[in-house]
């Protein structure tokens, strides 16, 4: 069969190919048009009109003199975030450092110290022991948003950092990459998940379930920035220290009254 | 899901110190420890057919197509154990989607991408084409239009066009030897820029993932050519496998050193996670990292390789040798990999505790799939050789 | 030799090896299939606040709310908030111990509150724990009043003791374990720690005040104090030099070294 012409050219070849070449210019063409006319904000509602993010910076303070070890912060969290009951996914948890007089140190946080705590606290005689809420320190410099492949947690204009559940794919790079142990995968949407600050409550003006609970006032929450937010106060009277300071993630949770065992 | 809640209750009770409580549950498990393994024997195998192209080294020669084509079987494989592994597989796409350039893990679409498409389908294209227009010729059918299709439909094969072809092999091997370093190394930094764990955190981190891999492709090599060879009732060439344990056995050298130098200078900075990380090492890693990877692994097929340079045994007894080191070298570096993913797991961040880990058997994440991803890459491998046969280049170039 | 077309376009593309114009389709192929794949699935409002999906922020932030906060319930419940407000438990919001009440706000009929009435309820909190701050009012369980239910005697909103407590050790009840076995133990409190009456209601607005001088210690311990004979006695000129006396003895139990 001749398939080639004068030219020495197959006509049915040359064809072909410029139909795959015309097919695919015709799909990007118009496709980055779409997409161009398409990057109109998406975000619907109130957000970024009534509620400005831009204008906020949360934080909380920890005292960690005044922790009582109750675990209704632990409990509250669970219920408000709809956080699975076992005992191997906690947004926030509490835990109880015992130093006795060798200087030995042991933590523990038994469920995450939902049902408190109980119990001899150790058989030798007790130098001092007290209790340390930890919660995701929603760092400035988060490594896990740095680590995210797909960009499916991130930090919102008011400092807070989030987990988009609809786009997280599971790979728990995140998980790793946290220095605070904040992070879980949830068994059943199988994404990562953490403590959000409560912002579904914040954003409203209300305070983190954690917070609106803890009876002794152990936790604050309030803003950076603001002089007239509780936040500034506690940063004003207390010596601050906050977890892992030379990992440099910059936390905005800050603790006061923290003692140097604490990890 | 229950199958997890139920399995991580009893590791409540072997918890050793304290762990923060969302640690019980270790993420990296058994699918991340294949990963790296068989992204590095696609590197350390790439490496090796590079030997032949760039520098020259003739003795090898014989396993230059074969190294091409395993570094493709296991190429293939790769990415599965990583998509199984994901919490939504489904979505694994969005890494090409909307990759984070801050993201190691982001770059392993791109890369992977890079180097199967652009390096290794299209040196193997270039190198077989004049063998597969040759073949499509010859052939017909359904077999012709096979060819005729992983030709391309070129149908030049006169002295410019299989000039062009060597020369094209050899620009893409130049490009290839930094994508295979990329391929594997990126994996190295997924682990070693974790600053939050001091397990992994390491400068040293991707440069020892590296060596290892290329060892470990080398050694891998050694055994494919021999059980080849063996199939084939042919004489396996022992310049070239004298020329393959040499390479591994200075390979592995340099992996020694790199190793003994991250572990000497942990030991003599002496930083504040030293302590749980002898412990990790005594109580967790001691029979996976010292026995294992040190002691079968490494110095081992060391000293064997080296009484086979120092006594020259006769063939026979070298052959033998040769092929029970690449063997145990391969048990050292997938536990290598082993005590990498799952020891920076093992111990708590807050320095104070140590968890386990017990592998499944079913599931998903089980022993059995793991086993079958390590398997598929000979099944695929076995189906290569058949379509494009390694050794008729001998063949021809015996024929003239 | 290769015929070569006239055409001069056709000619340059001719010139190009035979292998790279063959290759170059399916690259095309794959490289365009990648572009309009793009577009099709990238999300619309991706890379509007930053690298993720702006209405992710907004699925977060309209979450469910399960607690309603103590400002929601004085709003009906203003009499229990009244009587809150001045006792013990001023700082406790309404749901630390009433549990998430949103759902109770929304349809106050339908939805009752959770009331918690067992002991083991209060002893969340009250349960005596070492590791508790001193001075957190904790009783030890199985001596104070077992199996009764607290609420028997301590009204929930405003949990006054029946009786008030007449000495210091019930909530500083650690230390006063250790006085009572020193040779400070027949010693009250108030003799070092002058103590204002409202510190029982409001402990840290009122807080007990320390000596602040080695005079102090001196007013029993010194040479020419005029104090009980078996009290020791040493030269407060010469003895521990300028450091205050608590730096090195433990005033708790002095004994102690």
């Amino acid at each position: 069969m001749k398939r080639r012409d004068g030219d020495g050219v197959n006509r049915e070849r040359r064809g072909f190919c410029k139909f795959l070449l015309l097919g695919a210019i015709s799909l990007v063409v118009p496709g980055e048009a779409l997409g161009a006319a398409n990057a109109k904000p998406a975000a619907p509602g109130w957000y970024g009109t009534t509620y400005k993010p831009t204008e906020h910076l949360y934080g909380m303070g920890i005292k960690v003199d005044r922790c009582i070890g109750c675990g209704r912060c632990v409990d509250a969290c669970k219920k408000e975030n709809n956080v699975p009951d076992e005992p191997f996914f906690f947004r926030t948890w509490v835990e109880r450092y015992v130093i006795d007089e060798d200087g030995e140190i042991t933590v523990d946080s038994p469920n995450g110290g939902r049902d408190g705590f109980k119990g001899p606290v150790s058989e030798k005689r007790v130098l001092k022991s007290f209790f340390v809420p930890k919660i995701c320190n929603q760092c400035e410099k988060p490594p896990c948003v740095q680590v995210c492949p797909v960009g499916a947690t991130y930090k919102t204009q008011d400092g807070v950092i989030l987990v988009d559940s609809s786009w997280c794919i599971g790979c728990r790079y995140c998980i790793q990459a946290c220095p605070y142990g904040a992070r879980f995968l949830h068994p059943k949407t199988k994404t990562a998940e953490k403590c959000t600050f409560c912002y579904h409550r914040i954003v409203k003006g209300l305070t983190p379930a954690c917070v609106e609970v803890c009876p002794t006032q152990a936790r604050v929450f309030g803003e950076l920035g603001k002089i007239a937010s509780p936040l500034s106060r506690f940063r004003r009277m207390n010596k601050i220290a906050v977890l892992k300071p030379h990992l440099n993630t910059e936390p905005k949770v800050f603790y006061a009254d923290l003692d140097m065992e604490v990890r | 899901m229950n199958q997890v809640d139920a399995g991580l209750y009893p590791l409540l009770k072997q918890v050793v110190g304290y762990i923060y409580p969302n640690e019980i549950e270790l993420h990296w498990n058994l699918l991340i420890v294949v990963y790296p393994y068989i992204t590095g024997l696609v590197a350390g195998a790439f490496i090796l057919a590079s030997l032949v192209k760039v520098f020259k080294v003739r003795e090898v020669q014989p396993t230059y197509r074969l190294s091409l084509l395993t570094a493709l079987a296991f190429l293939i494989v790769a990415p599965l154990p990583l998509v199984v592994h994901l919490g939504h597989p489904e979505r694994g796409f969005e890494m090409f989607l909307t990759p984070s350039t801050s993201s190691a893990m982001a770059m392993f679409g791109f890369v992977y991408a890079w180097y199967l498409m652009f390096v290794l389908l299209l040196e193997i294209w270039f190198d077989y084409r004049y063998n597969l227009v040759a073949r499509a010729d010859a052939e017909k059918g359904f077999k012709r239009l096979l060819y005729r299709v992983l030709s391309l439909f070129t149908r030049d094969v006169s002295l410019n066009a299989v000039a062009f072809d060597k020369k094209a092999v050899n620009v893409i091997t130049i490009v290839g030897i930094p994508s295979a370093f990329l391929l594997h190394g990126y994996v190295g930094f997924i682990f070693g820029s974790v600053k939050a764990n001091p397990w992994w955190s390491s400068v040293l981190m991707p440069i020892v993932f590296l060596f290892s891999a290329i060892v470990s492709g080398i050694a891998l090599m050694l055994l494919i050519y021999m059980i080849v060879s063996l199939v084939r009732r042919v004489e396996p060439d022992m310049a070239c496998l004298d020329k393959l344990a040499s390479f591994l056995f200075y390979m592995m050298i340099v992996d020694f050193a790199l190793e003994g130098l991250d572990f000497v200078h942990r030991v003599y900075q002496s930083e504040e996670s030293i302590q749980i990380l002898s412990q990790l090492i005594s109580q967790r890693l001691f029979v996976s990292l010292v026995v294992i990877q040190l002691l079968l692994g490494m110095l081992i097929p060391l000293f064997t390789i080296a009484g086979t340079k120092i006594f020259r045994p006769p063939d026979e007894l070298r052959r033998l040798i040769y092929f029970f080191s690449a063997l145990l070298v391969q048990l050292g570096i997938f536990t290598t990999r082993w005590n990498v993913v799952m020891g920076g797991q093992l111990f708590s961040k807050s320095f104070r505790g140590l968890t386990t880990y017990k592998i499944a058997l079913g599931g998903l994440e089980g022993l059995l799939v793991s086993l079958a991803f390590l398997i598929l890459p000979f099944i695929i491998l076995f189906i290569l050789i058949k379509v494009l046969p390694p050794w008729q280049e001998v063949e021809e170039e015996a024929i003239g | 030799m290769k015929n070569l077309p006239t055409n001069p376009m056709r000619r340059m593309w001719h010139r190009i090896p035979e292998q790279v114009r063959h290759l170059l389709v399916p690259c095309v192929i794959i490289l365009g299939g990648a572009f309009v794949a793009r577009h099709f699935f990238v999300p619309a409002d991706f890379n509007l606040y930053g690298h993720y999906r702006a209405s992710s922020v907004v699925e977060n932030a309209e979450r469910e709310i399960k607690f309603a906060g103590s400002e929601a319930c004085s709003d009906c419940h203003d009499a229990e908030a009244a009587v809150k407000k001045t006792g013990y438990h001023q700082g406790v919001s309404c749901e630390a111990c009433h549990g998430p009440e949103a759902a109770h706000t929304q349809d106050p009929e339908k939805v009752k509150p959770y009331v918690p009435r067992a002991r083991s309820h209060c002893l969340l909190c009250h349960e005596y724990q070492p590791s508790r701050p001193t001075g957190f009012p904790q009783i030890v369980a199985e001596s104070h009043n077992p199996v009764k239910p607290c609420i028997t005697c301590h009204k929930p909103h405003d949990p006054k003791p029946p009786q008030v407590p007449k000495g210091c050790e019930a909530c500083h009840a650690k230390i006063q374990r250790t006085i009572s076995v020193s040779r400070h133990a027949n010693l009250q409190c108030t003799v070092c720690h002058e103590t204002d009456k409202q510190h029982s209601v409001l402990p840290r607005q009122y807080p007990p005040k320390k000596p602040q001088t080695r005079e102090f210690c001196g007013g029993c311990h010194g040479q020419d104090a005029k104090a009980d004979k078996d009290i020791p006695r040493v030269n407060m000129n010469t003895h521990g030099e300028k450091h205050l006396c608590w730096e090195c003895h433990y005033p708790h139990m002095p004994e102690a070294h």
